[in-house]
């Protein structure tokens, strides 16, 4: 199964590899990840994705709440959230293509940030599943490079 | 108060109630070691940082007390790392602190620099690396807390050498403030009373018992409630001490090389009450085979042990001592006489045994005869292997604290600095160290230590010549294709034991085994070696072979 955690950490160095070590070690890949500071400084925030084994991803959490270093653990899987990714992606345009790739560009209200005689940087938010689908729309015209940001979430309603 | 990082180091150590830091010095922890010539704490100078390391574990083991170790940067720290990976395994509490290079320096290559925090850090409870000396009393603070409290485990500090030296205003830090650190100790009210239901309700009762019993100081709560609903008891190997062992209520260990009876206890029992142990694949063998019939009940106070490895009906996550007297307070006294009776049989049919051989010595008889010669009142260390499982199961223990063995890593080399570190904590008392003839010469350097220390350690080599675990499964499961496993050219341990300064005998018959062992009690100034000549082809028997269930046990 695919879960979604969301990991309030001490912002100290060295935090982000004992969280990610935990999941190397059993072998989980870790499909997503963000990590950024809170509204409290001394408080961070890691968003993680990773695909394994029901029982073994339970047994993950489990280490990752006794590291003495993680505050809280909120696993958001299935959970109402709302979840945001952002996306760069080049992609290759030349005069015949342009207008059909800036009608995607409509479609998915995504912006043009860069724009050169071969190429298109575009630039999209969104649920993992749009910026999967605009990729996927932009595909045809040849896309050079593509950074996403990793999803990051917040659940819905009050705090939790 | 100005003072150098180094002064506030060992004034914090004293605070923590350290007594005793077993070390090797070194280019980054000079400072250190300049402030620790005024004696103020005792350093016991080990020969190699192994040494050091297993001590602390070996005196927290025996003391209950925080152990400490010391080693400098790069090649000292790394040699500390297999200890570190001991104590985690074992859950013993030891704030290990490794010199590091300066701060400017640090990722840099510098002469002696490894980088220990990233090097452990699956393998510590937690850890710190020290940038600013402004933060160090609170990081000792902190470290000690950590390591005793909740499940214990080791903790290290890295410490730069221009944080020894730099001077910071020091006040002692007395409040600890860790938001994501707050272990349960009490377990939940209603698991307890519905632990406590399935404990009246069940027939066939069975107490399975690990070092968690130990380190939480439950001993008492657990005879209390064994003995007031007659319920037996198993331990592990860590467990050994936690329950009487010559109490008729004990079935003595269970697993891979326990008694007969206590693994088809556990096989048959209808109520499992794991207290402060972790279902380890020793013990289990093929979990899905393990136990099955039976409802299980698991206090622990590491809440990622509930449902680890099998599936629990009444998890209680706390603190055993706290939990056990808590279902005490809310039990009635019963009997379980058809169920012991049961048991009691199988005691009968299948009982401890060896055969004694003729012109050779059996090891067990070693073992039973150290029983005897200390009434079963020694401290023990042990190593890993043959000897190990033997002390286990011929050495009845009968108090905490009194067996330390290096159970989940099983580290050979363990058991003679593990003794001196015993000793330390236990001088009045007689240590005995059970190791084998391989696992002997991975630390015998710090023979010289004990000398040095006066520690009348009895080191009590069963010498077989083989490395042999290792040899019983080459000779069981690889069709006795004996590999690499063959010690019988060794050291003189007889000579050996006269280079350092200490005693040494070797023992060949089986009539000079007690004599030998009785004389060796009366030294009092120094270690002694007993080097016991024993059968080199004895299997330690009973065994479920690895990953195996209950019915491929082998007897003989």
């Amino acid at each position: 199964m695919r879960q979604t955690l969301s990991v309030l950490v001490e912002n100290h160095p060295g935090v982000l590899a004992r969280v990610c070590g935990l999941f190397a070690r059993r072998g989980f890949n870790i499909e997503s990840l963000a990590v950024s500071i809170t509204d409290d400084a001394t408080v961070s925030r890691i968003t993680l994705v990773a695909e394994g084994d029901a029982r073994a991803l339970e047994q993950v959490t489990k280490q990752l709440h006794k590291l003495v270093e993680v505050i809280k653990v909120h696993d958001f899987t299935g959970a109402p959230v709302v979840e945001r990714e952002l996306a760069l992606i080049k992609v290759n345009s030349e005069t015949a293509s342009r207008a059909g790739i800036m009608q995607v560009v409509d479609i998915f209200r995504a912006k043009i940030v860069d724009a050169s005689e071969r190429s298109l940087i575009i630039e999209v938010t969104g649920s993992v599943e749009k910026v999967d689908a605009i990729e996927g729309m932009l595909r045809p015209y040849g896309i050079q490079e593509v950074v996403r940001t990793g999803k990051i979430l917040l659940g819905r309603g009050g705090r939790a | 108060m100005r003072l150098p990082g180094a002064r506030v180091f060992v004034d914090c150590l004293k605070r923590e109630g350290v007594d005793v830091v077993f070390g090797y010095p070194g280019g980054v922890v000079l400072k250190i070691y300049d402030i620790l010539y005024e004696q103020e704490i005792k350093h016991i100078l080990v020969r190699q940082e192994h040494a050091a390391v297993h001590a602390a574990d070996g005196y927290a083991r025996a003391s209950g007390k925080v152990g400490v170790c010391l080693a400098t940067s790069g090649p000292g720290a790394t040699n500390i790392v297999t200890g570190i990976a001991t104590a985690m395994m074992d859950s013993i509490p030891m704030v290990a602190f490794t010199g590091q290079v300066a701060t400017q320096a640090l990722g840099k290559d510098a002469f002696q620099e490894a980088d220990l925090l990233g090097i452990t850090m699956p393998i510590v409870k937690h850890s710190y690396l020290v940038r600013d000396v402004k933060d160090l009393p609170r990081v000792i603070k902190e470290a000690f807390y950590i390591a005793r409290t909740g499940r214990p485990g080791p903790v290290l500090i890295d410490i730069p050498k221009d944080v020894t030296i730099e001077e910071l205003d020091y006040e002692p830090v007395d409040k600890i403030d860790l938001r994501g650190y707050k272990p349960t100790r009490h377990g939940h009210p209603r698991q307890i009373s519905n632990a406590a239901e399935a404990i009246t309700k069940a027939e066939r009762p069975v107490l399975y018992v690990g070092g968690g019993v130990i380190s939480a100081g439950a001993a008492p709560e657990l005879l209390e409630l064994a003995t007031r609903l007659n319920i037996p008891v198993t331990t592990t190997l860590l467990g050994k001490g936690a329950f009487p062992e010559n109490h008729p209520l004990s079935l003595g260990m269970l697993g891979m090389h326990g008694s007969v009876y206590a693994n088809y206890s556990v096989n048959d029992c209808d109520l499992l009450i794991a207290v402060g142990a972790r279902f380890d694949d020793r013990v289990t063998g093929k979990v899905e085979s393990w136990s099955v019939g039976s409802k299980k009940i698991h206090i622990d106070v590491d809440p990622a042990e509930i449902g680890k490895t099998v599936e629990t009906a009444i998890p209680i996550v706390g603190d055993a001592r706290l939990v056990l007297k808590a279902l005490n307070e809310v039990l009635s006294p019963k009997q379980h006489p058809e169920w012991l009776a049961q048991i009691a049989s199988w005691r009968e049919k299948y009982p401890l045994h060896y055969k004694q051989q003729p012109d050779q010595i059996m090891p067990q008889f070693v073992i039973e005869q150290l029983y005897a010669a200390t009434e079963g009142k020694a401290y023990l260390t042990t190593d890993v292997g043959q000897h190990q499982m033997w002390a286990a199961q011929y050495y009845k223990c009968s108090f905490p604290r009194q067996f330390a063995s290096s159970g989940g890593l099983g580290t050979m080399g363990y058991g003679l600095p593990a003794a001196i570190g015993v000793q330390v904590a236990r001088p009045n008392d007689t240590v005995l160290s059970i190791v084998g003839d391989g696992g002997i010469q991975m630390n015998i350097q710090d023979l010289i230590t004990a000398v040095e220390q006066k520690l009348p350690l009895k080191i009590c080599i069963v010498n077989n010549r083989y490395l042999g675990m290792v040899r019983q499964w080459q000779s069981l499961f690889y069709g006795g294709r004996l590999s690499s496993v063959d010690l019988s050219l060794q050291p003189d341990f007889v000579k050996l034991a006269d280079a350092y300064g200490a005693l040494g005998w070797r023992i060949d018959r089986t009539e000079d085994v007690r004599p030998a062992i009785d004389r060796a009690l009366a030294v009092n100034d120094k270690p002694v070696i007993l080097d016991f000549w024993v059968a080199r082809e004895e299997n330690v028997m009973p065994m479920v072979p690895s990953g195996g269930s209950i019915d491929e046990l082998m007897i003989e």
